[in-house]
């Protein structure tokens, strides 16, 4: 059991990170960025759920994954809500051309 | 077996997420990132966390990706400009993808640097017990007691505040 050295994890992870960093910069629909920060979110826990493996009586990696989990539901939640508000009142959901503050 | 277990999910999982990226609708994007989480909740499996796989699977699957999947559909375009015009279409600028293929390409490399030249040296068992559901348990109600209470409070103020932005359309 567990032949898999930590060092792949990590790897994976950075690849699922660097994957969801450039779906956030490259969609234009915030939903879209969501979806990439999502993946980003997902990837760290790899990470710790990673090194966690080796910390069996407390599980401190384990535990700090399972409020990431929590923080990333009550934050799409209310990205969600957000999104539906700024598409009712700009009807678009591209991120450029919501830019009434600007200038 | 092992290995192959989890070279093969590794790759579902990275796969999927480059579909997401090179995908221009939005909807299969949504889809590609259910299979990004079962690969990922499969990799949960295979590093000794069964609990965080089954929560991965319920919250994300079960209730995040059907929220962004409402979202999708909520905030279609009423008017099509032309007939030929694809669904959920994403364009995407070519300075943009040349931006993010840059950043993201050079975050790799300075991930993996960092991390081929860390050379972890790990203390301790591995975890060999069948399941991590009684530690988890005895842990989040004893020395993570706070955390845990400041988490439902959070989950509360979020439903409220979602709750509040989504249903009353005109605050003004």
């Amino acid at each position: 059991m567990n032949t898999i050295p930590l060092e792949h994890y990590l790897f994976v992870a950075a690849a699922l990170f660097c994957i969801g960093l450039a779906i956030s910069i490259t969609k234009r629909h915030f939903i879209g960025i969501l979806l990439g920060i999502e993946l980003m979110l997902n990837s760290v826990n790899i990470n710790l759920i990673a090194f966690s493996r080796h910390d069996p009586e407390r599980l401190s990696g384990q535990l700090f994954a399972l409020f990431v989990i929590v923080v990333a539901a009550a934050e799409v939640t209310v990205a969600l809500a957000i999104i539906l508000r700024v598409y009712g009142h700009y009807k678009s959901v591209d991120p450029d051309e919501v830019k009434e503050l600007k200038n | 077996m092992e290995a192959v277990a989890f070279y093969s999910f590794s790759v579902l999982a990275i796969v999927s997420a480059l579909f997401i990226l090179f995908s221009k609708n939005l909807i299969y994007g949504a889809f590609a990132l259910f299979l990004a989480f079962l690969g990922v909740a499969a990799l949960y499996v295979l590093a000794g966390a069964d609990f965080l796989a089954v929560t991965q699977i319920m919250v994300y699957v079960g209730g995040i990706l059907v929220l962004l999947i409402f979202g999708i559909m909520l905030t279609q375009k009423v008017v099509r400009q032309s007939e030929q015009e694809i669904h959920n279409k994403v364009e995407v600028l070519t300075s943009r993808g040349v931006a993010g293929f840059l950043i993201g390409s050079g975050m790799f490399l300075f991930l993996g640097y960092i991390i081929i030249d860390a050379r972890f040296k790990m203390q301790g068992e591995v975890i060999n017990t069948n399941s991590t559901i009684r530690t988890i348990g005895v842990e989040l109600m004893t020395s993570h007691l706070l955390p845990f209470e400041i988490a439902a409070i959070l989950l509360l103020v979020a439903l409220v505040g979602a709750a509040y932005l989504a249903l009353n359309r005109n605050p003004a």
